[in-house]
């Protein structure tokens, strides 16, 4: 490759996120694709760098769950400084990451279905776009006080990261081993009592709130919550040893869509022995796949649809009790229905609010060594369960202690083919025999993929954003129509 | 008098920066009654459908969709807004210049990666559907003139609503070290 290139305006309009969908003679849809077009190369340019700059250097990739790279790295590197895999921090440095890891679970978790999901359900996926955003909640009589409840939670979650991690967008609280402050009890007063940023019982109370207000819609809209882009596949999460629900350590477990455990106990350290990536042309995005059921088969789904397939149980209480409610639902069996992430997510809503309450009541935050140490090891393997799904940080090091090699898979690349597979759907349910695409067309594609990921942001290591463009294209190779977003 | 009306993009960012924009809180509620949004990442409105008075830019460019963007964004909108260190001076993706070629970063992502072992026929995407990567992250006001430059990695919402109002109401901005400082981590800024 070149390596002059020279910048020129493009004619094609932006998008970081593309679709295109061919049509057959019959106007049948013969072939589509979710294409990823940003690249931004983290894996080499961290090379060479000292290994403790990578939680700060990587969170980079994301700005909307960053907490989720700072602490995967930090994980890498505790087994990288022979602190352990997880269970070998101090009980502050172990709990600080998870208050952390908590509250970027509420805020991200808030954010993705208030902020911008939750307008495609109260003002409809045909409703008018210039209202159908969180601006327009704001605006609207009817839905301002879910939009100032959404704000307001997201603040608390954003006000835990500060409180543990420094700052509220790329904060550098999480260090190889440890972590490098305590909460003070002036700020645990003020997150258990408020005022400001309220209290966590008014947070448990909205997320009760929240899952609600999703289950009378649902009672509704059954068709759009149960029918829209639903389709089997396997599960994959970190699951605690005993089974259990854990978003920060585990083990891995995969499911396939009849519930048949196709993983289980599997130490991460080891992932390469069973995950694979697939590279396609048309993608920046890569497809990772489970190696002992190949690239056609082995494709599997991140995220709260996959870790409440995967867990047996939820280790706080009211979020067990919708736990048992929405596995009620299909009858115990695997949940295969995509718009049914926004439920699990409202429940891990509620869950990681109860784990707060949990943590703040805990001295542990307050006092007592912050950092372990060991023997150095030149390799390390960091996993933990971000917002949107299972994330892999991979690094070595050389002698003198700089970045060797780097290996991610973020949560969104695990959702990659099954985004794919929900566009397909999608595509085939409201494209097909069409001459013109309307605008609650695309956004019903967009409505799929936002049940994944808002922004496919840190997906390419690179951010995206949601902008779409949709090609319809011919048999014979010519374009029918072009629309953008 | 009609609203400003403002736009923002992320181009080569992390979208920290429109987050950022965010934690400015219950003040969001202010903003909506104070400015008009059109295209924006955080709204339905992909492209332009009228002038803008103030488009916010995050990120630099890495890519010639990027550049397009970005002199999109210079067309309809009366003042540019540089947030982030990104988009003023292409911040962390900006590490591979002058030290990695885009080649190189291809080839570590899609050939050398430990965890793709079985791209037999050595694929780098290169489809026509994607963009031309540019030799180096360019910082906007390399490709476009910028008017204001908002420096944080995120700059700080105090920060980002200081400007913000300052610019819509025309009044002074007040601006103390402690809200520009980067990365700085004291107590909460009190408005005096």
């Amino acid at each position: 490759m070149a390596k002059k290139v020279t910048i020129e305006p493009v004619t094609r309009v932006e998008g970081h996120g593309k679709v295109t969908i061919l049509l057959d003679d019959n106007k049948k849809v013969k072939q589509s694709r979710l294409h990823i077009v940003e690249f931004r190369g983290f894996e080499k340019f961290v090379q060479g760098r000292p290994y403790w700059e990578a939680p700060v250097l990587v969170q980079r990739l994301c700005g909307i769950c960053p907490v989720s790279h700072h602490l995967a790295a930090a994980k890498a590197l505790d087994v990288i400084v022979g602190a352990g895999t997880g269970d070998g921090l101090t009980p502050t440095g172990e709990k600080m990451r998870r208050l952390m890891h908590y509250g970027q679970f509420f805020q991200s978790h808030v954010l993705h279905f208030f902020h911008l999901a939750s307008p495609d359900l109260l003002f409809g996926i045909d409703g008018n776009p210039a209202i159908r955003n969180v601006v327009g909640l704001a605006i609207t009589d009817e839905f301002k006080h879910l939009a100032v409840q959404a704000v307001m939670m997201r603040k608390y979650g954003q006000e835990i990261i500060k409180a543990t991690a420094g700052k509220k967008i790329h904060g550098t609280g999480a260090v190889p081993g440890g972590i490098n402050k305590h909460l003070t009890a002036e700020e645990r007063d003020s997150f258990i009592n408020g005022p400001d940023p309220l209290n966590i019982d008014k947070m448990i109370d909205w997320s009760l709130g929240g899952l609600e207000f999703f289950k009378s819609y649902h009672k509704n809209n059954k068709a759009i919550i149960d029918d829209f882009a639903a389709f089997p596949s396997n599960h994959l999460s970190l699951v605690r040893k005993d089974g259990a629900l854990d978003i920060y350590h585990g083990v891995l477990r995969a499911v396939d869509s009849e519930g048949k455990r196709i993983l289980d106990d599997v130490d991460y350290q080891d992932y390469l022995n069973y995950i694979d990536e697939e590279v396609r042309s048309w993608s920046y995005m890569k497809f990772p796949y489970l190696k002992h059921l190949g690239k056609k088969d082995g494709w599997y789904r991140v995220g709260p649809l996959a870790r409440l397939n995967t867990c047996d149980f939820i280790p706080t209480p009211l979020a067990q009790k919708e736990f048992e409610e929405y596995k009620a639902y299909t009858n115990g069996k695997i949940n295969n229905m995509s718009m049914h992430q926004h439920w699990a997510r409202l429940i891990e809503i509620l869950h990681s609010a109860e784990e707060m309450k949990r943590l703040l009541n805990d001295p542990d935050l307050m006092s007592g060594e912050l950092v372990t140490r060991g023997t150095k090891q030149k390799e390390g393997v960091g996993l933990l369960e971000a917002p949107r799904g299972t994330l892999f940080h991979h690094y070595r090091i050389n002698d003198d202690d700089q970045i060797e090699m780097a290996n991610l898979i973020v949560s969104t690349t695990s959702n990659n083919e099954p985004m794919n597979q929900a566009v397909e759907i999608v595509a085939k349910e409201c494209m097909e025999d069409q001459d013109k695409i309307t605008e609650p067309m695309m956004n019903a594609v967009e409505v799929a993929i936002r049940s994944y990921d808002p922004c496919l942001s840190c997906a390419t290591h690179a951010i995206g954003k949601m902008p779409l463009e949709i090609s319809l294209i011919d048999a014979d190779g010519e374009l029918i129509d072009r629309k953008s977003k | 008098m009609s609203k400003p009306v403002v736009a923002t993009t992320s181009l080569a960012g992390c979208f920290g920066c429109h987050m950022s924009l965010l934690d400015i809180d219950e003040r969001i509620l202010d903003l909506v009654q104070l400015v008009e949004f059109n295209k924006s990442p955080i709204d339905d409105i992909k492209t332009f459908t009228k002038q803008c008075d103030i488009g916010i830019i995050e990120g630099g460019c890495c890519n010639s969709e990027n550049v397009h963007v970005l002199k999109d964004f210079r067309k309809n909108c009366k003042i540019l807004i540089s947030l982030g260190e990104c988009a003023i001076m292409g911040g962390l993706p900006a590490m591979r210049n002058n030290r990695v070629s885009v080649e190189e970063c291809l080839k570590e992502a899609y050939l050398n990666c430990p965890s793709v072992t079985a791209n037999e026929e050595q694929i780098i995407p290169n489809d026509p559907e994607l963009p031309m990567m540019l030799n180096k992250v360019y910082p906007c006001h390399e490709i476009v003139k910028i008017d204001y430059h908002i420096p944080g990695c995120a700059p700080r919402a105090d920060l980002i609503w200081e400007a913000l109002v300052a610019l819509v109401t025309g009044k002074p901005m007040n601006l103390p070290y402690e809200i520009i400082k980067f990365d700085y981590r004291g107590t909460k800024w009190q408005k005096k």
